[in-house]
């Protein structure tokens, strides 16, 4: 290989050479003379630049074995812990068959079997859903999961709650059946009288398709990612009445030990 | 065009009174389901994972 | 015991377990592989239950069907409308300025927003339709002649006739006489374009081209009987905690479980609509359900209600093999 090679770029195994060919790239000459070129900057673990700082937080709150840990604390040997995954998997689903409805349009279900079948897949991934997540929430609440700085982690579990009641119930709304007009006619006082029917309007579909099938999944789904980055970076709660000696960590005797707060 | 529906599943729902206090079968079974899924979330036995210190 | 017991160690020590990082023993743990397996079993749940069960889906209700099936119910609602006697003619806000809205106290959100979408009751659902469509020699004169009259003189019409109907039950040829002007032409005339299917098209389009809101349909097909009995029919209703339910035999939304629940309360559900806990049911139920979910919200940071599960020792049963296995201090 050489530098007058009519067209060296076309052999991926020359790439180098092109490279190191001083013909071709001038840095190679510079190395050495101009001293504001560093060949190789490295990382600089005390850098100040902006992107070296948000490396470095992101690296001390959630360093790849905490993000995806192959262990668990010896403690964390529960059916319940697994309902916070099979919440996930199932919106998961839900996300996958809703794609395929909003592909489709509103209409389309109430004409074609195939459109009826994704409709049950949804239907029936949402009930899964919240029966999942429901389970997850009394378990969560059982455990006083949001002991030591964890309140976050429950917070956001909340206002995933409520912002998965309120993506159903506009998915309720769009159906564009018996279920979606009486839903509408009813769901409106409440709203109504409380303010809130002046700028969420459930009689008006266009909106509601919007909200349903754009933005409150969307917040839904940031939600419960930002939620699950939090059970990942603070660890999964210890038992309560918890203490931990010089050596090890014991079950304290009794009321005497750990507080449930946050 | 239908699936295999189970009989009657188009029909309205039977509703349990009690008092005042009404819910339909289907609405029970789900919560019962609830219920039923957090007894044995924590009563079965989690499978031993090899223990590490 | 040793020299350090848990008894023995600095109470903020001991609170402050949860927050350290874990120097007890640990397992394996694949969090990928139960992912997966989690995905795969939701999958094959979600397929089963769509096969077996399909989802319910109840075809939507028409003026057309309205008009046919209860053809008298029909009628007596276009009187309504005109007369500005039925529902969303006096519903106030955010439709129109009819009446205040529910306050509850010093809280009166429904009036504070005003007018937002406007529906005129006897003008958007009854004299706009028929004047969209060519129509017969004694509609074109009836509505010439309620355009030509004062408002005043328009309203003195419909109720007078509304009355009347009301006080023949509702059998259009036993009402008495009177001068009810152009109203039973108009009535008639609508009952008529209903029944024919064209009172569905004119109201989807509203005399514009592109259209996404049905707020004036679902407020005029709730006006009469025929969404009421529907709904009744499919058990659908508040006092059988009909915002859970589902048409057909299907579960519904049982997550909206406490918030339905209030309506079955009596108070909030009495034969007596004047009733203070009935007739403002809509708000104080719902900010019983925004303050509920506030503590759901909040529940770590208060006291009492935090501490039920050191009370109820659930735990003791989730952490079983940890609490076995490890000797106590
Ligand atoms: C979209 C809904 C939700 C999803 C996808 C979700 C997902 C998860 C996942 C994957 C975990 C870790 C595994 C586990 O412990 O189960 C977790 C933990 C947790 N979840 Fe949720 N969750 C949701 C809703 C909720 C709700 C409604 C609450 C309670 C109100 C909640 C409270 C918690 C708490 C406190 C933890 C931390 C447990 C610990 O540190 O041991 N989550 N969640």
């Amino acid at each position: 290989m050489t530098a007058d090679s009519p067209n060296p770029a076309v052999e991926p195994d020359n790439v180098q050479a092109v490279v190191d060919s001083p013909a071709d790239v001038d840095t190679g000459s510079s190395v050495g003379l101009d001293p504001t070129v560093d060949p190789d900057p490295g990382i600089d673990p005390s850098s100040s630049m902006w992107t070296s700082r948000l490396r470095r937080a992101w690296m001390s709150k959630l360093p790849p074995d905490e993000l995806l840990p192959d262990r668990q604390p010896a403690y964390v040997a529960s059916w319940i812990y697994v309902f916070g995954v099979l919440t996930l998997a199932a919106f998961l689903v839900i996300l996958v068959t809703g794609l395929v409805l909003a592909f489709a349009g509103p209409a389309w279900y109430h004409t074609s079997s195939p459109g009826l079948f994704t409709n049950s897949l949804h239907f029936w991934s949402v009930q899964l859903f919240f029966v999942f997540m429901v389970v997850h929430l009394w378990g969560k609440f059982w455990m006083a999961a949001w002991r030591g700085r964890r309140a976050m982690t429950w917070i956001t579990g909340v206002v995933a709650f409520l912002a998965s009641i309120g993506t159903a119930f506009t998915g309720y709304l769009v159906q564009t059946n018996f279920d979606s007009q009486w839903i509408s006619f009813e769901a409106k006082d409440g709203l109504n009288a409380v303010g809130i029917g002046a700028f969420f309007n459930v009689a008006n579909l266009g909106q509601m398709l919007l909200l349903h099938a754009c933005l409150l999944p969307l917040v839904v789904g940031v939600i419960a990612v930002w939620h699950v980055l939090l059970v990942r970076s603070r660890g999964v709660v210890p038992p309560i009445d918890t203490v931990d000696t010089e050596f090890s960590v014991t079950p304290a005797d009794g009321a005497s030990a750990t507080e449930v707060r946050p | 065009m239908d699936p295999i529906y189970l009989a009657g599943v188009n029909d309205p729902a039977t509703y349990i009174n009690w008092g005042w206090l009404s819910i339909s079968v289907p609405n029970l079974i789900v919560i019962l389901i609830m219920i039923v899924l957090f007894a044995l979330a924590i009563l079965l036995p989690f499978p031993k994972g090899r223990d590490r210190s | 015991m040793t020299t350090r017991t848990a008894d023995r160690a600095p109470a903020a020590k001991r609170a402050d377990i949860a927050s350290r990082e874990w120097k007890g023993p640990w397992r394996r743990y694949d969090i990928v592989k139960e992912g997966v397996i989690a995905l795969v079993v939701v999958s094959i749940l979600t397929v089963l239950l769509a096969g077996l069960f399909s989802s319910p889906d109840e075809p939507p209700l028409t003026f057309q069907g309205w008009a046919t099936s209860a053809p008298d119910n029909f009628y007596a609602t276009a009187v309504q409308e005109l007369a500005g006697t039925s529902t969303s003619a006096g519903y106030g806000p955010p439709y129109n300025t009819a009446a205040d809205g529910i306050s509850v106290g010093p809280l009166a959100p429904q009036q504070r927003f005003g007018v937002t979408h406007p529906v005129d009751a006897a003008n958007d659902f009854v004299i706009t339709p028929l004047r969209s469509q060519l129509q017969s020699a004694d509609v074109t004169d009836a509505l010439a002649t309620w355009d030509s009259a004062s408002s005043d003189q328009q309203t003195a019409w419909a109720t007078d006739y509304d009355t009347a109907l009301t006080d023949a039950d509702g059998d259009a040829t036993k009402v008495a006489d009177g001068d009810y002007g152009p109203v039973p032409v108009l009535a008639q005339g609508l009952t008529d374009m209903a029944s024919a299917g064209a009172l569905d098209g004119i109201l989807m389009s509203q005399g514009v081209f592109y259209q996404t809101d049905f707020t004036k349909q679902i407020l005029f097909l709730g006006d009469g009987s025929y969404l009421d009995d529907a709904a009744t029919a499919a058990h659908l209703q508040g006092n059988t905690w009909g915002m859970m339910n589902e048409t057909g035999s299907y579960p519904g939304q049982a997550w909206l479980w406490l918030y339905s629940f209030w309506y079955q309360i009596p108070q909030f559900n009495s034969d007596n609509p004047d009733d203070y806990l009935t007739s403002h049911a809509d708000a104080i139920i719902f900010y019983i359900m925004a303050v509920l979910s506030l503590v759901l919200l909040l529940l770590p940071f208060i006291p009492g209600l935090r501490s039920i599960p050191r009370w109820i020792p659930i735990h003791r049963l989730i952490w079983r093999d940890f609490y076995r296995t490890q000797p106590k201090s």
